[in-house]
């Protein structure tokens, strides 16, 4: 399943799909959750009762601002969520 | 057996019951509506909400609590449904309850008071990608609310109005507060109601659709939620969607309620 946590705004679209079919095997023992900084990620039990990870509610209303620190402008060459996260299973949309 | 599924909206509750039923010679005929109950709560209290809409249901069913094995709540306020066995999201649900209801559809577009959302299902029913969103209002059904309590228009007359217009006004504002600001420059320009209507269904379908071509549009397209009964929004989201036909599945607002209960069934099977 892909997961698009976030929303679209006057500014933009900002979203951060995760494809849980990755999660539910991953290699890296959930590393998005000390790759972010700010620690947006939390791991869940879906729908499915699969264990995935997801963006804390907390963060779904300010992604573009919570994430404005690891983009460019903050000096990042790379999103540290999707550097940490091999299986490549988090995207950002912006 | 009898399952219950319980959606805690933040508008309204609604409870479905159902039960397994035995067809001879149709085996997809699995599971039957046992009974149905909407409550538009009048107090904050969300347990009390639960706990009556859940007793009315009952009641309205002619079935006892004991009969009810499984109860799955879902929806905004589902971990406050403290008698229910477990949970699902809204999203979960929706797809479950649309695809039961209408086993062609792929693309679930799930629109209700508090929140709208675009949803691609499999034949189970079963998520396969998924987009809200979390931010604002002005893709849902409290935002054609309270634009039509603007317009001085009742919900029924909102709609249908619309129909009424061929005219597009784009309305740029993304904020619920601003496009009521924007609705009322459009009144005091003398804007015939019929015409602020579409502009303002225009634009929750516009947004709507945001999320809908995030997870892309598949054949066929279900439309679930209280906005279905809106035949104003679903001409603005057929034509956001360039789709000609978008399916209107029975008693729409009872969709996410079924979901759980199906799920209920058939983790309890």
């Amino acid at each position: 399943m892909i997961a698009n946590y976030g929303y679209k705004d006057g500014s933009g679209e900002f979203y951060i799909s995760i494809d849980t079919d990755k999660c539910t095997s991953c290699p890296v023992e959930h590393a998005c959750l000390t790759g972010c900084p700010k620690g947006m990620f939390e791991i869940i039990t879906d729908d499915y009762d699969d264990v995935v990870a997801a963006v804390k509610q907390s963060f779904r209303r300010s992604l573009a601002f919570d994430c404005s620190d690891c983009k460019p402008v903050g000096g990042y060459t790379s999103l540290p969520c999707t550097t940490a996260c091999t299986p490549g299973a988090i995207k950002h949309s912006w | 057996m009898i399952t219950a599924g319980i959606d805690m909206g933040s508008r309204t509750v609604k409870v479905v019951f159902i039960e397994e039923l035995k067809v001879d010679g149709a085996p997809q005929l699995k599971w039957g509506v046992k009974g149905k109950h909407i409550m538009f709560p009048d107090e904050l209290d969300a347990d009390q909400a639960a706990d009556k809409a859940f007793e009315d249901a009952l009641k309205g069913a002619g079935i006892t609590r004991d009969q009810v094995k499984k109860v799955v709540a879902t929806g905004a306020g589902r971990k406050q449904v403290k008698f229910a066995t477990s949970d699902v999201t809204e999203v979960g649900a929706g797809a479950r309850g649309a695809v039961f209801m209408c086993p062609t559809a792929k693309t679930v577009v799930d629109v209700g008071a508090e929140e709208g959302r675009g949803v691609k299902a499999n034949a189970e029913g079963k998520v396969v990608d998924f987009a809200g969103n979390e931010k604002c209002a002005a893709g849902a059904g409290a935002f054609a609310e309270s634009m039509s309590r603007a317009l001085q228009l009742s919900l029924k007359d909102f709609g249908e109005a619309s129909l009424r217009s061929d005219k597009t006004i784009p309305m740029n504002a993304q904020c619920t507060v601003f496009a009521e600001s924007e609705v009322v420059s459009l009144i005091h320009s003398a804007t015939p109601k019929e015409d602020i209507a579409k502009a303002v269904l225009d634009a929750v379908a516009s947004r709507v659709c945001a999320m809908v071509r995030r997870v892309g549009i598949e054949d066929e397209v279900i439309l679930i939620g209280g906005m279905v009964h809106n035949p104003g929004f679903v001409q603005s989201l057929k034509v956001a969607l360039g789709v000609d036909k978008v399916l209107l599945p029975d008693m729409p607002e009872y969709i996410s309620a079924l979901g759980a209960a199906l799920i209920a069934a058939e983790n309890n099977a």
